[in-house]
């Protein structure tokens, strides 16, 4: 249930009322490798939270336990608790409209072997969507909101697959607002797109974080502090710290590692 | 670039020494896949050149006759269809439906183990085994007698691995990465498998369903004691009477009846072999129709 807000009176209480996503001691192992040890964390309404951090510190875990992708990941364990709109995730029975409601978009773009218009229009119609004209519209906004509707308009029914690399990227994520999420992680989107397509897509989640929370993964610590709101900080397994972006990059740090890190000292 | 200029190109002794070692590994693998054709094309070539004059319309539309020393095959010919045809209605759906349970359902653990273990040992089991198996099953425990269906149902139960092993294989051939984008949005396990890994695993699926019938219309010993017949002059008038069957009647023909014209058995054994390839022709066509539409 949405407005089901049952803030569990720990450390994160402040936090609760804007927080669409509360991280309580997380911590994420893979067989015996711990990828991330006691986080704790939230995330608000209408931010982009940037993640920052070099391989191997548990930026993608962490994406991975929100939409509890660990089920179908073998080895990984999840302890602590998430809540999303003050429901545990744990306990959601129905794991499928939660995942409906988190888009997620991968490093490398992942074009289903669909056509451009059915990529988009799959959510849609797995959430009930029948009628061509409400599919048409909603399949014409997200392209136009992920900026690749101009350029996909006349080929909506040639292979999602055989678009280029960076415009696979935009239908991934014109796919992932296909759901109307109110959560989008995106995990190193950019790694596969070129940078003006890449300024693009970053204008677009300007915008978007009007409608939805967004949690950016990325290694270039140039973009998070051009978009995010905040920016936490993960090395190896640890989290450092969190704090608005505009502290953060003007040196008012709580730990030296992370001025160290954004200053291209190690990592 | 030092003073003793080699010419351009020249290469160094080690590199006269791959490009021999190339040249021979090239010949070598494309004298063995030479070899591999060879006997088919022997087979081939025998079978036209001495059944071809027998075959004729009327051989092909009228039941043996003089003690299966002249006349047709028409009995054998549909018996054959009849049997191939109930099988792939047995083995398909199950095949299938298994095929995807332990592809896309079973978790990895002991029992999944063993139960593909089971299916390969299945696939490895010799046919007269199945034959008395089909005997014991079909024939006496369930009473169907000597029938098409009891024969169909073993022929369905040795081609079933083949169709859960090739199912599974192609199953695993879609990328994980869709079904994992598929997750992701929320759809459920099913709604993945029928949108996106279904349609992409047909063409591979139909591999095994083509497998199965070129190797349930030639199987022999299954039959023999389940459902096919010696001699029957009529056609089988549903899935519990008895049926003559192509297989069975080239063996019976070559060893039982010694007065038999010699090129009779070449011309059952070339309708047999073309029945196979037909079937296998439409089956490769319809596939490559299905793969012309291949996503990624």
């Amino acid at each position: 249930m949405v407005g089901d807000v049952a803030p569990n009176g720990g450390g994160a209480s402040a936090d609760a009322l804007s927080a669409k996503v509360v991280v309580q001691n997380l911590t994420i192992r893979y067989g015996n490798q711990v990828a991330l040890r006691g986080l704790d964390l939230s995330i608000r309404r209408n931010e982009i939270l940037g993640v920052i951090g070099p391989a191997g510190s548990g930026k993608t875990s962490f994406l991975r336990a929100l939409n509890r992708m660990d089920e179908f990941i073998p080895g990984m364990e999840v302890e602590g608790r998430i809540t999303f709109d003050g429901r545990d995730i744990r306990r959601v029975r129905n794991v499928y409209a939660l995942r409906s409601r988190i888009g997620v978009v991968f490093p490398l773009p992942v074009g289903l072997p669909l056509t451009v218009y059915e990529n988009v229009a799959l959510a849609p119609r797995l959430r009930g969507v029948r009628k061509g004209s409400e599919l048409d519209e909603i399949v014409e906004r997200c392209l136009r909101r992920a900026a690749l509707w101009e350029e996909v308009k006349d080929r909506l029914d040639s292979l999602g697959s055989l678009l280029s690399g960076g415009q696979q990227q935009r239908l991934t994520i014109a796919r992932a607002l296909s759901q109307e999420p109110d959560l989008l992680l995106l995990d190193e989107f950019s790694i596969a797109v070129d940078p003006v397509t890449t300024m693009r897509i970053e204008e677009v989640l300007k915008e978007l974080k009007h409608e939805m929370s967004i949690v950016l993964v990325t290694n270039l610590v140039q973009q998070a502090r051009r978009l995010a709101d905040r920016t936490a900080f993960f090395l190896t397994g640890e989290h450092v710290e969190t704090s608005d972006t505009a502290r953060i990059f003007s040196g008012i740090v709580k730990d030296p590692r992370t001025h160290d890190y954004i200053e291209g000292r190690f990592g | 670039m030092t003073g003793t200029a080699a010419p351009l190109f020249a290469g160094t002794s080690l590199n006269a020494r791959d490009r021999k070692v190339e040249w021979l590994v090239r010949a070598l693998l494309g004298l063995m896949t030479a070899l591999l054709i060879l006997p088919v094309v022997i087979i081939m070539a025998l079978l036209v050149v001495e059944g071809g004059p027998v075959i004729s319309w009327e051989f092909l539309t009228s039941p043996p006759v003089d003690g299966m020393t002249a006349g047709g095959i028409l009995p054998a010919l549909v018996g054959t269809v009849w049997l191939v045809v109930v099988a792939l209605i047995a083995s398909v759906p199950v095949g299938v439906a298994a095929a995807v349970y332990l592809s896309e359902y079973a978790p990895d653990n002991w029992l999944t183990r063993a139960i593909n273990l089971a299916i390969i040992n299945l696939a490895g089991v010799p046919s007269i085994v199945h034959a008395l198996f089909g005997v014991g099953a079909f024939v006496l425990f369930f009473r169907f007698g000597t029938s098409i269906l009891a024969a169909s149902l073993t022929l369905a139960v040795m081609t079933l691995p083949v169709v859960i092993v090739s199912t599974r294989e192609s199953l695993q051939a879609v990328p994980r990465a869709f079904r994992e984008a598929c997750w992701n949005m929320g759809a459920t396990r099913w709604q993945t498998i029928r949108r996106i890994v279904l349609p992409n695993a047909l063409s591979g699926i139909l591999t095994g369903i083509i497998l199965e019938v070129s190797r349930t219309s030639g199987e022999t010993a299954p039959i023999m004691f389940t459902g096919a017949a010696f001699f029957l002059p009529f056609l089988p008038q549903g899935v519990l009477d008895q049926t003559m069957a192509m297989s069975l009647h080239l063996f019976v023909i070559t060893t039982q009846v010694p007065d038999a014209p010699e090129a009779l058995p070449f011309g059952v054994a070339l309708v047999l072999i073309s029945m196979v390839l037909a079937m296998n022709a439409l089956s490769i066509a319809f596939r490559m129709y299905v793969r012309g539409r291949k996503k990624w």
